[in-house]
């Protein structure tokens, strides 16, 4: 099976999708000619052309709302912002308008666009480039919001997203578009939305990851794996609509969680995970739910702060142990 | 860029428009003033900002139009829809919260839409719809079509930036959008000169190299033979227009507003009610003889059975089912394959 990185992966879905349908058009900034900021757009322009590969100057709100009046109308937009930072710009079409056109008009406009980039700290980048979205995001009824973690999951998940109905946030690891992976070749993948994985069987604790996350839990259990600890590693790869039945059952089975998230601990996924435990199993839990998530501070450039702040194998580590109560 | 006020040009209307635009105008006016009544019943609740005396711009400008056309408006979006055709049930129902409302209760006042009349909202963020319009104008380039998509959105809204954002794709892309200022000079209590560095809203067309007219806007004439021009220009040239619309609201902002007395005088409004838009086209049928006081006390009597046929429907229809309240948060549906 050949191996791709994750940004070929989700160049495979855009590709795949816009020959599949020519209602679907990919716009943002430096998509076309310089072929993407992150390259998950190379070719596309000298594929497809410019009127469906669409170089749009610096201007989120802008292109965002055209990409929502386009779908109103019955094409099948994917808005590409360069990073979710920059997205915060754009977050009144993103919410106002793409997220409630539908409810607001009784069914009548429905609103089948991807917004997609990157998300998540990369590497000192600092404070204004180093954000993970996803739970502001998932906070506002009327979008789905995917977080894949792998090339295969990407591909399968970017696929779904864009012949999806709704407006769905599409939250790209932006350290993930290097990593590699099995993607089938000839082979239609589309992974439902909503649907979690299981990324490593185990019966001792739960660690309930999403996007980077998650390759930090397979680390951290096939590590623990040469301890006889053996975690059950659940991608919930959509976080809206979010997949409680698979976190419900791993939970039941090994009676402990972590729940580990980019994001920062207020209000954060790791909250509403915790919360859906707390109601599905609360009978089962042999210890309290743990969360490991970003320190709560804006992120700092120097190297040690950075690396102080981030969720990482060690902070996973501690967290599962002391669930496990071996400290 | 910006024009002196085109000369009207009613010598090219006959009777026949005339009458349907008196009708047109006097029906949003009929209806805005009973749904004032309900509102204050309590029939009608949260925001509901009246159009009344702008009707000249809905009319004139959606008479250009054609059905496979598309409209997007801000909140104050009673006239449009009508202008364009919802019915008065649907539209009154919509402002009750009931079921036969045109979005089933869900949207209310600020939130009218219509899919088989293209009408594609009420919006309630200033500004905030008008890159929605750069889109529908950039799907109908996409397809080859030869549509349009009006926009509509008050002075204020020039001041924000989706309006800078959307206009400059405009321009760049070439897409057939026309934007239509309604000035009505006070966004919400700021009269434009507390609100704009120049106030010549016609100069910000020019910064996206986007042709501009401005209209005196209580001559429902002239505002049909400027959004023509636009619309002529939008489907053969593939080039979006702004239009500045010189107009005054009669009411205040929204109900909880007092119509004059704080940030305009009692003076100023009475000035402005004298180029009341139904009045000046009423005077200019009468003159032309086209109109007695008979035939139009029978008009307003037939628009006010209309109106008050509206209100009963609305009143009398359910409220939305509970169940509803789920519903259309999400289309609901699986994803397949090839």
């Amino acid at each position: 099976m050949p191996i791709v990185t994750y940004r070929d992966a989700l160049n495979q879905a855009l590709r795949e999708e816009m020959q599949h349908d020519d209602r679907v058009f990919l716009m943002g900034e430096e998509v076309g000619e310089y072929n993407g900021a992150y390259k998950v757009s190379r070719g596309l322009l000298d594929q497809f052309g410019p009127m469906r590969v669409v170089d749009t100057p610096i201007a989120e709100l802008g292109f965002a709302g055209i990409g929502v009046g386009a779908a109103m109308v019955g094409l099948r937009p994917i808005i590409e912002f360069m990073t979710w930072n920059f997205a915060l710009l754009a977050l009144d079409q993103v919410v106002n308008a793409a997220a409630k056109m539908l409810y607001m008009s009784n069914g009548q406009f429905p609103i089948p666009m991807v917004f997609r980039g990157p998300n998540g700290a990369a590497l000192q980048l600092s404070a204004q480039h180093s954000q993970a979205w996803e739970s502001w995001l998932a906070h506002i009824p009327g979008l789905k919001v995917v977080t894949p973690a792998t090339p295969y999951d990407a591909k399968g998940l970017l696929k779904s997203a864009i012949r999806d109905e709704n407006p769905v946030v599409f939250l790209e690891g932006e350290m993930l578009y290097n990593t590699k992976g099995e993607v089938p070749e000839g082979e239609e993948i589309l992974i439902p939305l909503g649907k979690a994985e299981r990324k490593r069987q185990g019966e001792h604790c739960s660690v309930i990851a999403h996007g980077k996350t998650v390759l930090i839990a397979i680390q951290v259990a096939d590590a623990l794996a040469k301890e006889g600890i053996n975690l059950d590693v659940i991608d919930l790869r959509t976080i809206r609509p979010m997949d409680v039945e698979a976190i419900a059952e791993s939970v039941k089975k090994t009676n402990r969680a972590v729940v580990v998230e980019e994001g920062w601990e207020m209000c954060g996924v790791g909250a509403q995970v915790v919360d859906y435990i707390q109601r599905e199993c609360f009978d089962f839990l042999d210890a309290p739910v743990l969360r490991v998530h970003q320190a709560d501070v804006p992120m700092p450039y120097a190297k040690n702060l950075e690396r102080a702040a981030k969720p990482d194998a060690q902070k996973l580590t501690a967290a599962v142990r002391k669930v496990l109560y071996l400290e | 860029m910006a024009k002196k006020p085109p000369k009207s040009t009613s010598s090219k209307s006959n009777s026949e428009l005339n009458h349907s635009f008196l009708r047109s105008m006097l029906l949003q006016r009929r209806f805005e003033e009973r749904a004032a009544e309900a509102y204050a019943l309590g029939k009608i609740g949260g925001f509901c900002h009246l159009y009344i005396g702008q009707e000249a711009i809905s009319t004139g400008a959606l008479s250009v139009l054609r059905p496979d056309d598309y409209v997007v408006t801000a909140y104050r979006d009673h006239g449009q829809a009508l202008a364009r055709g919802m019915t008065p049930r649907s539209v009154m129902a919509e402002l009750f919260g009931r079921r036969d409302g045109c979005a089933g209760g869900k949207g209310g006042s600020m939130h009218l839409f219509d899919a088989k009349l293209n009408f594609l909202g009420g919006h309630g963020i200033v500004g905030g719809h008008i890159p929605l319009a750069t889109g529908v104008a950039f799907a109908i380039k996409y397809r080859g079509g030869d549509q349009v998509c009006l926009c509509f959105f008050g002075e204020a809204a020039v001041n924000i930036g989706a309006f800078h954002e959307a206009l400059n794709m405009a321009g760049l892309w070439k897409v057939p959008a026309v934007f239509i200022i309604e000035n009505n000079r006070y966004g919400m209590g700021t009269e434009v000169s507390r609100a704009m560095a120049n106030e010549d809203v016609n100069a910000r067309a020019a910064t996206y190299n986007i042709p501009a007219e401005s209209v005196d806007a209580q001559d429902v004439f002239a505002v049909r033979d400027a959004v023509t021009r636009a619309v002529d220009r939008a489907r053969a040239e593939k080039t979006p227009t702004l239009l500045e619309m010189r107009t005054y609201r009669f009411m205040g902002h929204s109900m909880s507003d007092a119509v004059s007395g704080t940030y305009r005088t009692k003076a100023e409004l009475e000035q402005e009610m004298r180029r009341d838009p139904i009045i000046l086209l009423h005077n200019r049928m009468t003159e032309a003889g086209e109109i007695d006081d008979a035939a139009y006390a029978k008009l307003d009597d037939e628009i006010k059975v209309e109106v008050q046929d509206a209100w009963d429907f609305a009143d009398a229809s359910p409220e939305p089912e509970l169940e509803e309240l789920y519903k259309n948060v999400v289309v609901e549906s699986l994803v397949t394959s090839h």
